[in-house]
């Protein structure tokens, strides 16, 4: 069931075999990587430096890294003024900061000037857990996607971070552009593997049962982050009550990959989004957006919805705000129901 | 006596200033919106940096060792669309397309559309970051060429600003000077009233700035303060140029209501005759 060529961990069910790391440790090893590669690469903190794991970047290559203090707005500005220069900057700070407060400073002297700053937005999604509604990042997609020229990469586990920032910065077609990165501070599982393919701009799919019957599934998972571990067991646990699900990794939410999304609804007929961000414009309004064009269908929306997040326990938090595995069994249940 | 600039350059100088202000009010007049007062209060520091501070080539914008010009309040551009279409960077007759769809010269300069503007700018308070972080960087890559930022009073309230001077000062970026535009007025009034700046020297020389004061009409007093800028070499410099606002136009000058809007075209005749007489003083070609 698992697509063979998206070259998954086996065993991914049982999490207690699974490595578990965080996304904010793929986004450090990912901006070494990029500093390796390219001497154009510099990394800004605004004193957030080993939360948001650019302390690795730090230690290797000082003389690249600058600390701007507790200032998101500089922080944007003086990365524009480097990106414009022919720097490749890389800017991390917690999301409800950075793109959250600098975000006007974002889209005119990053967005309209059109210059190739990385926007690592850490702490984001609702799992930050204890530190509460301040903190949680819960649009930080949706800022970024209405701006026009911005990439927006949500990883799904720490290997794919660690790609998904490498190639914000060296892929040929997309290091010229303004992107935003976003993280999580939890460990999560981690169940891509360097052979799963990254590529900016195409989603894959992590989870196709018409590989194996030939029959197509009843519907389609589309999710991005850490939630989608949650949503490739929601799938295989359906399957055992004989619900079929694709699972679709969208870790690119602009520009989306609009012909693998279409082609998964005309397939299915039934769409559920999964997204630890809120149910307005994020991934989950992307794909409705597409498909409401080109081929609508019913689609239930996993995220918050349209409300703060609180203190709690990230796994507690989860479960509360309905982002489970088993409220994304729900949802594909009504999604399949609303089927004509 | 300056050192650095003589008498009949100086006599150019205002004569090009001159001819920035009457280009000024023909464009906005044929625009039909956008900002007069800090333009022509801005013309001789803007002629001043084009015709003898800066090195650049107007027909290579993108030439490597240029020095850089940051406008951070980006509603001034009409002034900088002037100077910069006198140095050759685009046709006189462009400057009618001021504001006008499809045009390049976008109401607040997009760096995108119009090359030797170096950056998009508008919304307040963001330029001197940004020029900030292109002299970091340039210093990274032992260049040699100068970054500048002109910026006004007004936009100093934003917090943006004070981080950016924060920033400059912690790292010593010598080879940035930023202009103040001193004017005193902002779009609701008089800037000491809506939020006092005074004392400005004196908080930038907090913020580690060296820090000089000038009359921004005098061309003399401009170039002094840009050489001696050059001469600093623990801290980056700030001219605060007292400036006139309407300079040169004496109906206007000092009243804040003629930040945000253009002349009229009976308006704008009359003022194209007293910049073309300089007052009355001379008789002009066109009479």
């Amino acid at each position: 069931m698992i697509n063979p060529d998206a070259k998954l961990v086996d065993n991914l069910s049982d999490k207690s075999k699974l490595e578990m790391a965080a996304t904010r440790d793929g986004y450090g090893k990912g901006l070494v990587e990029a500093g390796e590669k390219d001497q154009r690469v510099v990394v800004l903190s605004a004193d957030l430096t080993e939360s948001t794991r650019s302390h690795w970047f730090a230690e290797k290559f000082p003389e690249r890294f600058v600390q701007v203090g507790v200032a998101e707005q500089n922080m944007a500005t003086v990365a524009s003024g480097m990106a414009n220069y022919g720097k490749i900057p890389f800017i991390a700070s917690y999301a409800v900061f950075s793109p959250g407060r600098n975000n006007e400073q974002i889209r005119t002297t990053i967005s309209l000037n059109n210059v190739p700053v990385k926007i690592g937005g850490a702490h984001a999604g609702i799992s930050v857990g204890p530190d509460g509604a301040t903190h949680q990042a819960l649009e930080d997609i949706a800022l970024m996607r209405v701006q026009p020229n911005m990439v927006v990469l949500v990883p799904c586990d720490a290997i794919e971070a660690r790609k998904a920032t490498a190639a914000a910065a060296l892929s040929v077609n997309w290091r010229s552009k303004p992107t935003y990165i976003r993280f999580g501070r939890e460990k999560s599982p981690v169940f891509t593997t360097g052979e799963t393919p990254f590529e900016i701009g195409k989603a894959e799919i992590f989870r196709d049962p018409s590989i194996h019957s030939g029959q197509a599934a009843d519907c389609v998972i589309i999710g991005c982050g850490m939630l989608l571990y949650n949503a490739l067991i929601a799938a295989e646990e359906l399957s055992k009550e004989g619900i079929e699900c694709m699972v679709i990794n969208s870790h690119t939410v602009k520009p989306l990959d609009e012909k693998t999304i279409i082609e998964a609804a005309q397939k299915t007929g039934a769409v559920v989004s999964v997204e630890e961000h809120q149910i307005n414009g994020g991934l989950g309004s992307a794909v409705a957006e597409t498909l409401s064009r080109n081929f609508p269908v019913p689609q239930e929306y996993i995220g918050v919805q349209n409300r703060f997040g609180e203190s709690g326990e990230p796994d507690e938090l989860i479960e509360i705000f309905g982002m489970g595995i088993a409220s994304i069994k729900e949802a594909v249940k009504r999604a399949i129901a609303r089927k004509k | 006596m300056s050192q650095y600039i003589h008498d009949d350059k100086i006599k150019k100088l205002e004569e090009l200033a001159n001819q920035a202000r009457e280009l000024l009010i023909g464009e906005l007049t044929e625009a039909k919106s956008g900002h007069t007062a800090g333009p022509l209060g801005m013309a001789d520091i803007f002629t001043a940096l084009y015709f003898h501070i800066l090195n650049h080539d107007p027909k290579n914008p993108d030439w490597e060792e240029r020095d850089r010009l940051f406008l951070s309040n980006g509603h001034i551009c009409p002034i900088r669309y002037a100077v910069m279409a006198m140095s050759g960077y685009f046709p006189l007759e462009e400057l009618q397309t001021l504001r006008k769809f499809g045009s390049r010269l976008q109401g607040h300069p997009e760096r995108e559309r119009l090359p030797g503007v170096e950056t998009t700018s508008g919304p307040l308070g963001s330029g001197l970051g940004q020029a900030a972080g292109y002299a970091y960087a340039a210093r990274m890559d032992g260049k040699k060429f100068r970054v500048y930022c002109a910026m006004s009073d007004g936009e100093q309230e934003a917090g943006n600003i004070w981080e950016s001077a924060m920033f400059a000062g912690k790292y010593k970026l010598n080879n940035l000077t930023g202009i103040i535009d001193r004017n005193n007025i902002q779009i609701d009034g008089m800037v000491e009233n809506i939020m006092p700046l005074e004392p400005l020297k004196e908080k930038y020389e907090a913020f580690n700035w060296h820090v000089i004061e000038i009359d921004g009409h005098n061309f003399e007093a401009i170039v002094d303060a840009v050489e001696e800028a050059k001469a600093i070499y623990e801290k980056p410099t700030m001219i605060i140029a007292h400036t006139i606002p309407g300079k040169g136009i004496k109906d206007m000058e000092f009243d804040y209501k003629w930040h945000g809007v253009p002349p009229k075209p009976e308006e704008a005749k009359k003022f194209l005759d007293e910049l073309r007489t300089l007052g009355g003083k001379i008789t002009s070609e066109h009479q």
